[in-house]
């Protein structure tokens, strides 16, 4: 095997055509490009930038090989990625749920382009066959095409207008919590990751979400996606990395307010999480391990993230 | 004197006659003597600045820089919206920056417009608390003398111990040295036992050359202090601007024996940029200038960001600006 493919071009003194004419024909033929590897790196604030750490670590397939590095995030990239999600919060918050919802069908339409490096992703990843992995990516799409469907109908069905004994409007509505963390499911690398994101910023939350360890490269071609459907920077921020390492960081983080602890696996450090988040009153989502992400989901997760808004106002002259 | 020169400076040390009092006998022995100051090494500068900005301040020795910081921090502020209660606002948080953790230092001084001078210092009496006041024509300085005087003793009168006055920049970028040196010596004198803060504005000077002129040419004339900027225009203080400030008290002080301390203003929003710029301190000037007596920052957001900074330190988690007084 030559240490450069690019070598294995032909002589510089072409052989003559009456010597060895097939020779020169079949290395051109076999002359094979250096492929250009991807750099998986964190997503934070709508770029790309490496662990402030400089660390990262190696990715390998359900079956054992060597598939990439990934970034190994540290404290602080929970800390600039909280940041980020905070300073988006607001023009998020405030964009009409119409408009979030065109976003959501936006990354939905991108997602449906990268079909195929999803399904390979997947099988590499949770060594699925071929077509258990594009089962699995075409229900994340659809998972994320009903999330998007809920961002203008949550405050019709969960908002109400209350009877008062009074001259009163008194209107209940649904507001977004704020920066919600995010633990993302460990086995289900890409239908477990849309469950438990599209959920969250559907209704106007920023997050920070903790990939998948083991699994982490359908986050990042995820961020990809999300970077390139309108999607404001900050909404969503992915880092991959050790979740014991940077989870307690974030359930601690005083500036987070909400806490989707659905992914840890390990009881220990889920009871540690829920204890650190209580510190700041962050609502949570517990632990709890088996969740089948194929099933339904519901409206828990959805709901989990509101908070009900109520205004009395004066009804009449 | 006690300064020893670092072989890092970007500068050659200032060697002048000890006697500087008749450089300023005449416009053209003061535009000799500030135009036959050593140039500034504008590339040497930025990238000494940069190099100190690198410097990895952690644990125990990052506690006392945040504490220090706080210490040294100017509470300011300078809009046209302020009212007597934003400034009794910011006099509660100048006294007790932090209300949950009273070990946590108050800071040095508030820093308000003329009008408000008043209410500041009822709010601070008792305290230690020093109250600058902004004065002479705030912040251009375009205004006749006779009125940045008026503004000066009227600042004082109400009780302001510290002025933060501007220079012509239109005088000393024509040249018009001895304007400037007679007007910054009119305004000491108005300003009677207060401290004067003499503001450069050093985004309007252009080179690093005038910021080192206008240094000298401030201390000279009696200033107690020179201060960057007045906040009000970009770019604010930046590093480099700070070294060659700190360079010139430092040469200032080994010339004449007199200290004056140094104020960057504006644009210092993190724990971080600020401990650049003690690290900075400490390089350049020495430690005698590690004092909120002879360092400070010109702040507003700063302050905020040490105290989550510190919060952090002590609690072992992050916390946010909800905690914390918006203004």
């Amino acid at each position: 095997m030559p240490t450069n493919p690019r070598r294995a071009s032909p002589p510089a003194t072409p052989p003559t055509a009456t010597s060895r004419p097939a020779a020169g024909a079949v290395q051109q033929a076999t002359t094979s490009r250096v492929g250009v590897r991807k750099t998986y790196k964190l997503f934070v604030g709508g770029a790309f930038p490496r662990s402030e750490s400089g660390r990262s670590y190696a990715v390998s397939s359900a079956a054992g090989d060597f598939l990439a590095n990934a970034a190994l995030a540290s404290r602080k990239d929970v800390r600039d990625a909280v940041k980020a999600a905070r300073a988006a919060v607001s023009p998020w918050a405030g964009a009409t749920a119409y408009n979030r919802g065109q976003i959501l069908y936006r990354i939905a339409e991108m997602l449906e382009g990268r079909r195929a490096q999803f399904a390979d992703e997947v099988r590499a990843g949770e060594g699925l066959g071929k077509s258990a992995a594009e089962t699995a990516v075409d229900a994340a799409i659809d998972r994320w095409i009903w999330y998007a469907g809920w961002s203008d109908k949550v405050a019709q069905i969960y908002g109400n207008a209350n009877p008062v004994a009074g001259p009163f409007f008194n209107l209940t509505t649904p507001e977004p919590t704020g920066v919600v963390g995010v633990v993302a499911p460990a086995e289900s690398s890409l239908l477990g990751l849309v469950s438990v994101i599209a959920p969250v910023i559907v209704t106007g939350n920023t997050s920070v979400v903790l990939a998948s360890e083991t699994r982490p490269l359908p986050s990042i071609t995820l961020a990809e996606v999300l970077a390139t459907s309108d999607l404001p920077g900050g909404v969503v921020n992915l880092l991959t990395g050790r979740v014991a390492e940077t989870g307690p960081w974030l359930a601690s983080h005083m500036d987070v307010n909400a806490i989707d602890l659905g992914g840890v696996a390990d009881p220990a450090l889920g009871t540690q999480m829920e204890v650190a988040a209580a510190e700041n009153l962050k609502r949570v989502i517990r632990p709890r391990g088996g969740e089948d992400w194929s099933a339904e989901p519901g409206l828990d997760r959805l709901l989990a993230f509101l908070e009900p808004k109520t205004v009395w106002h004066p009804k009449g002259l | 004197m006690t300064v020893t020169a670092k072989s890092t400076d970007t500068s050659p040390r200032v060697e002048r006659p000890t006697d500087l009092a008749d450089v300023a006998r005449s416009e053209a022995a003061l535009r000799t003597f500030l135009h036959g100051l050593p140039g500034v090494d504008q590339v040497g500068a930025d990238a000494r600045a940069a190099t100190l900005g690198t410097r990895s301040i952690k644990t125990s020795a990052k506690k006392w820089a945040i504490d220090l910081a706080i210490r040294m921090v100017d509470l300011t502020t300078l809009e046209g919206a302020d009212t007597p209660g934003k400034v009794r606002a910011i006099c509660a948080k100048a006294r007790r920056p932090d209300p949950a953790d009273p070990t946590c230092p108050a800071v040095a001084a508030v820093c308000v417009y003329p009008s408000m001078v008043a209410t500041a210092a009822e709010e601070l009496r008792g305290t230690g608390i020093h109250v600058a006041s902004v004065a002479t024509a705030f912040p251009s300085g375009q205004a006749p003398l006779a009125v940045k005087l008026d503004d000066t003793r009227a600042a004082v009168s109400d009780g302001a111990d510290e002025i933060d006055m501007v220079i012509s920049r239109g005088a000393f970028l024509a040249g018009r040295y001895m304007e400037v040196f007679d007007e910054i010596v009119a305004v000491k004198q108005a300003a009677g036992a207060a401290h004067l803060k003499v503001i450069l504005e050093t985004g309007e000077l252009a080179t690093y050359d005038n910021v080192r002129r206008a240094s000298w040419l401030g201390m000279l004339a009696g200033g107690d202090f020179i201060k960057t900027s007045t906040g009000k225009i970009t770019p604010a203080a930046t590093l480099p601007v700070t070294l060659v400030m700190l360079e010139a008290v430092r040469d200032f002080r080994s010339v004449t024996g007199r200290q004056v301390g140094v104020k960057p203003a504006g644009g210092i929003r993190t724990s971080k940029d600020a401990i650049k710029y003690l690290v900075t301190v400490n390089e350049t000037a020495g430690e005698d200038w590690l004092d909120p007596d002879w360092f400070r920052f010109g702040a507003s957001t700063l302050l905020n960001d040490l105290l989550m900074q510190r919060t952090k330190m002590a609690t072992g988690r992050y916390s946010g600006p909800d905690y914390f007084t918006l203004d």
